[in-house]
């Protein structure tokens, strides 16, 4: 076997090898006042079609590898809201900037 | 870690809200309210959905074939939510969920996931090393127990329906759905009798 | 839902196809089963096909299965016996033909 892993997207992560030797950090933490207004405001937006967890999870995927391991979560839940909000026409980029 | 979201992270969350309200996209109650139902949803449905499911056959039957109508059942509106489905741990096969993509979770029935369900390190090991990731959790199988490793990847979501442990016979529902937490319906572990009892 | 054309039991290979780094994509099959043989274990149903819908394109519906993978063809690690079960859409599936799965 290879001791590379294989190439593969930012987000699809099953068995990399370079988190096999980190333990799980057992944080219960539900999310903060920030994460569940994030996720509130998604499933609003679905409710409404205006986007899909499909189209969530792409724009997720999309951020750039610095930023993405920078961003925390939520975070990267709002980048990929805010992308496809302005993709979409519905906001403009410089409302949100 | 949870970190919490930084300042410029906030203060965007606020802008784009800003943004949307403005234009009649949403309105502040449309957030309000979707937070206070996600935040209704607990692991004590999936716990109550479960203790049911070992006293009662029928249920059992239903609960296995079609998860999202047992959960209406149990007063959880599963309109617009992805179908639910269940496995069923037996004394040879043990199931542990992840979702290696992304973090698919059964949150109609057990609220939202926690941090670490959510984390690198879960998602990625928990596909290629279950066996260390259940010892994490002190989680010992029986000998000749296999593990199935449920990686949630698409439609569906998933929830483990446990064995019930020995010792319990002539229990109440509310007794026995005390056993089953949160770590037990994803599969990390395995519902387990309070110290005083076992030893008994 | 089109009629499914794999059903329980039968022998199936993951396709080895990358889209994810032909162009923008958005992908549901995990990286770690492309190219590895399973077993479909039930059909769950037709759900419009996520590529799709990640672009906001027409998503017709594609058959979901739940599909088994024995572990050592995944990596040659962990306990014999133990396996993965993932739910993967017809489009990535390639039936093994009969005198392959009786090798």
């Amino acid at each position: 076997m290879s001791e590379i892993d294989p190439q593969h997207a930012i987000h699809d992560i099953g068995g990399l090898s370079r988190f096999r030797c980190t333990p799980v950090e057992r944080d219960e933490a539900p999310p903060d006042g920030f994460g569940k207004r994030v996720d509130a405001l998604r499933q609003v937006l679905a409710a409404k079609k205006l986007m899909t967890v499909d189209e969530l999870r792409r724009c997720i995927e999309a951020i750039p590898e610095p930023e993405y391991f920078a961003l925390t979560y939520y975070e990267r839940w709002l980048t990929s809201i805010g992308t496809l909000m302005v993709e979409k026409g519905i906001v403009k980029a410089e409302d949100i900037a | 870690m949870s970190t919490p979201a930084r300042p410029e992270s906030l203060a965007r969350l606020d802008r784009l809200v800003a943004a949307l309200i403005a234009k009649g996209i949403v309105t502040e109650s449309d957030l309000v309210e979707a937070q206070a139902r996600t935040d209704r949803a607990s692991p004590e449905v999936g716990a109550r959905m479960v203790a049911r499911a070992w006293l009662d056959p029928d249920w059992r039957r239903l609960l296995l074939g079609n998860g999202a109508e047992a959960a209406e059942h149990m007063g959880v509106s599963m309109a617009g939510a992805p179908p639910l489905g269940v496995l069923e741990d037996t004394a040879t096969l043990h199931h542990l969920v992840v979702c290696t993509l992304c973090s698919c979770y059964p949150r109609a029935v057990l609220g939202y996931p926690p941090s670490w369900y959510k984390s690198f390190e879960y998602r990625s090991r928990a596909v290629r090393d279950p066996r260390g990731v259940l010892a994490e959790w002190g989680t010992t199988l029986a000998a000749g127990c296999r593990v199935r490793v449920v990686d949630s990847t698409a439609d569906y979501r998933w929830m483990v329906l446990p064995m019930r442990p020995a010792g319990t016979e002539g229990w109440s529902e509310d007794q026995l759905a005390a056993l089953v937490t949160r770590d037990v319906l994803v599969g990390v572990a395995l519902p387990r009798l309070p110290v005083a009892l076992a030893a008994e | 839902m089109s009629v499914p054309l794999l059903a329980p039991g039968d022998r199936v290979l993951v396709k080895d196809d990358w889209p994810e780094f032909r162009g923008p994509a958005h992908i549901r099959t995990p990286h770690y089963l492309r190219g590895k043989p399973g077993r479909v274990v039930r059909v769950l149903g037709g759900f419009a096909n996520p590529e799709d819908l990640a672009f906001a394109r027409p998503a017709p519906k594609r058959v979901l299965y739940h599909v088994v993978f024995e572990r050592p063809p995944l990596w040659h690690e962990g306990e014999a016996g133990d396996d993965v079960l993932v739910e993967i859409f017809e489009h990535w599936l390639q039936p093994v033909p009969a005198e392959r799965q009786a090798a």
